[in-house]
């Protein structure tokens, strides 16, 4: 049985391609059914999301599977196959398998690491099990799937750094004051990138806010989102020393604060230190304000350094996940390949057989009468006895690999026998992957 | 071996144990391996103890005539002081820079003659072991600051130029290290004060005047007047983060000169014999 991926994500195709091959999330009974209903596909899961559409399957033929995938996929959406061409991709095999493991732990992401994605493959997943196209195998590779995705996030730093300029600059700010929650910022001007950071500023504990615009009732408006107080243009500068975190973004051609003002207000502070953010094209802060000692000024273009530093660090820390996905595929593998029908069986013999040998060994040291024909004869009887027995099981494991439960009887065999994971006979069962 | 000596390496051994763990911690962003760390530190603080309690029995009354038992002293000083800081402030970074230098005085301690000594009768009163414990304590904390100074600075430069290294992830806030830095100064200079008057006090008991201007007293008060004026700017003037971060080191190297220089370099009074410290 192989697993099998087909689909298009932002990678392969523009959001034009994206949306046109999309499901809805209110009607995916409709597209699950009928892609299980697909002569070589075997289970059937639908990830559909802004940046990606996926299928996942499994099949016992991996060419005919994925023929059949991408038909499916162009017939569904009413396309023609060469408008999905060059966009889609496809795998089979260890390369699906660490497709999915890549995309759920959010490796395959436009912004690594962003912890959406683990949740859409959730919400997707939950669907499959809802019409029942999930079965043995997705069922145990998506939850696979999902504890490699927390297990990259709790052991690899992927997550750990603020990759948007808001972020960074709340960020930014812990790094300066110990606590926010006792902390002052005004808005200087109103664009939407400072309202962005204001509002990140408030959800981290910041609780008091100042704004001053030009227009004073629109700095009145923008107070009372944020429960804050409004101060007239004109003497803004004044309410200065009482803030300790500067968010500006105003239309103005010059600077509205001066390096000069700043260093008064330095002395009016006693000079505890300021964080100064300056999202303002052309740029409303003195740049030498910087230099002045207790005041960190950040422009956009600081900001974006900082954002892609913090991308650069979290690509280092995927290669980290890389690796830890490489371990989780061997293991999954394993499993897989205990549902293979001719293992299994060889594996059910060889167990029943080493019964067989044992007791017949306990037998014949007690019966120390017994001649070397006797011997041979109760041999011939147990291993009839055992082959009787095998006979029609193992028909029906044959028979059962062509049809789509053959896998529930294999795990069934394995199970109801104790066969170990691994088909060569391991001392002890390993418990891999068993969660 | 001794039993003192035994105890002495042990301890060595347990710095060295929590110096790794916090390194760990660290450069291996583990923080689980700083917060062992402490509780290695710990065991090493008691068993240090231990060590000075059995020297006590021996050699009675204070043990820290020479620079072995001095530096040893310092060291113990210097992680107490950094276990009390860190119930308060939970620095594990700052125990990557106050275990080694713990190592670093043991290691030093014990490449020095080991020497228990029959007590010269002169350092015999209990004004001796205050004068020490004071001024040992004071250096410890002066120590600290002069860390968290350190942090301070490069966290300073990491922020103003915009450019960040793997340490940045790991120093805590700017107002928590300036925090340090002045919980450090208001323990340490006290503390200094009170090693400088029971030395004076001690010294009169001893040679009959209170201060000789023996070098190491010059430079003392040197010392003394810098971390004063820093304090003063601080409780007066507002003075905070770089320029108190800029002084608290200044101060340190000068406190080091003190400690070691005078000794190496200018004798007097403190240098009793050839192997004592004071």
């Amino acid at each position: 049985m192989n697993i099998l991926v087909v689909g298009l994500s932002h990678k392969t195709a523009p959001v034009e391609i994206r949306e046109k091959v999309a499901f809805p999330p209110t009607e995916m009974a409709a597209p699950l059914e009928q892609m299980l209903a697909l002569p070589a596909i075997n289970e059937a899961v639908i990830v559909s999301t802004c940046n990606r559409v996926e299928l996942y399957a499994t099949s016992r033929n991996v060419a005919a599977g994925i023929t059949e995938l991408k038909q499916f996929l162009c017939a569904y959406h009413q396309l023609k196959p060469a408008d999905l061409e060059g966009h889609l991709y496809d795998y089979a095999g260890e390369e699906a398998i660490r497709h999915v493991l890549r995309v759920s732990a959010s490796l395959d992401s436009m912004v690594i690491g962003e912890p959406q994605i683990l949740g859409q493959i959730k919400t997707a997943y939950g669907y499959a099990s809802e019409h029942k196209t999930a079965g043995l195998i997705l069922n145990r590779f998506l939850h696979k799937a999902f504890s490699v995705a927390k297990r990259v996030r709790t052991e690899t730093a992927i997550a750990s750094s603020a990759v948007s300029v808001s972020f960074a600059a709340v960020e930014l700010a812990r790094k300066i004051f110990d606590t926010l929650e006792d902390k002052t910022v005004m808005l200087i001007g109103a664009g939407e990138m400072c309202e962005l950071a204001a509002r990140h500023f408030v959800n981290n504990g910041v609780a008091k806010v100042l704004v001053t615009n030009r227009t004073f009732a629109r700095a009145e408006k923008l107070a009372d989102e944020f429960d804050g107080t409004a101060v007239s243009f004109e003497n803004f500068r004044e309410q200065l020393h009482r803030v300790d975190i500067v968010l500006s973004s105003t239309g103005a051609p010059d600077y509205v604060l001066e390096a000069k003002k700043l260093k008064e207000v330095c002395k009016l502070r006693r000079h505890k230190p300021m964080f100064l953010i300056d999202i303002a094209v052309p740029r409303d802060i003195d740049p030498l304000a910087n230099k002045i000692d207790g005041i960190y000024l950040y422009d956009v273009d600081d900001l974006q350094g900082v954002v892609q530093a913090n991308l650069k660090e979290r690509q280092k820390e995927a290669a980290k996940a890389e690796a830890i996905i490489n371990e989780e595929i061997v293991q999954f593998q394993r499993w897989m390949a205990t549902l293979e029908v001719k293992p299994t069986i060889v594996a059910l013999r060889q167990q029943l057989d080493s019964v067989r040998k044992a007791e017949l060994e306990k037998t014949f040291s007690n019966l120390n009468g017994l001649g070397k024909k006797e011997r041979k004869a109760v041999e011939a009887m147990t291993n009839a006895i055992v082959n009787k027995i095998l006979h029609h099981p193992t028909n029906i494991l044959k028979e059962a690999q062509n049809g789509s439960d053959g896998d529930f009887y294999i795990d069934a065999v394995r199970r109801l026998f104790n066969l170990s994971d691994t088909t060569e006979q391991a001392p002890q069962a390993s418990d891999s992957g068993e969660n | 071996m001794s039993a003192i000596t035994l105890l002495f390496y042990l301890t060595l051994l347990v710095y060295l144990g929590a110096t790794v763990l916090y390194f760990v911690g660290m450069l291996g962003k583990r923080p689980a391996a700083g917060r062992v760390g402490r509780w290695v530190l710990v065991a090493g603080a008691l068993l240090h103890a231990g060590s000075f309690a059995v020297r006590h029995s021996t050699a009675g009354g204070t043990p820290v005539t020479s620079l072995h038992e001095s530096l040893s002293f310092f060291a113990w000083c210097l992680v107490l002081l950094f276990l009390l800081l860190d119930l308060r402030f939970r620095l594990a970074v700052m125990g990557a820079f106050a275990s080694p230098l713990a190592v670093l005085l043991m290691v030093g301690s014990a490449l020095s003659p080991d020497v228990v000594m029959e007590l010269n009768p002169m350092l015999k009163s209990w004004l001796f072991p205050v004068h020490i414990a004071f001024a040992f304590l004071g250096n410890a904390a002066f120590a600290l600051s002069f860390g968290a100074g350190l942090m301070y600075l490069i966290q300073d430069r990491m922020l103003k130029s915009k450019r960040f290294t793997g340490i940045y992830q790991l120093l805590p806030s700017l107002d928590t290290l300036d925090k340090v830095n002045y919980t450090c100064l208001s323990v340490g200079f006290p503390l200094m004060t009170l090693g400088i008057i029971s030395g004076a006090v001690w010294g009169n008991t001893v040679w009959g005047s209170y201060w000789s201007w023996d070098p190491k007293q010059t430079w003392a008060l040197i010392t003394w007047f810098l971390y004063a004026a820093l304090l003063h700017g601080r409780l007066t003037v507002g003075w905070r983060g770089r320029k108190a971060a800029i002084f608290s080191i200044i101060g340190f190297i000068f406190l080091l000169f003190t400690f070691l220089g005078v000794n190496l370099l200018l004798g007097g009074q403190h240098t009793f014999e050839a192997f004592a410290l004071f």
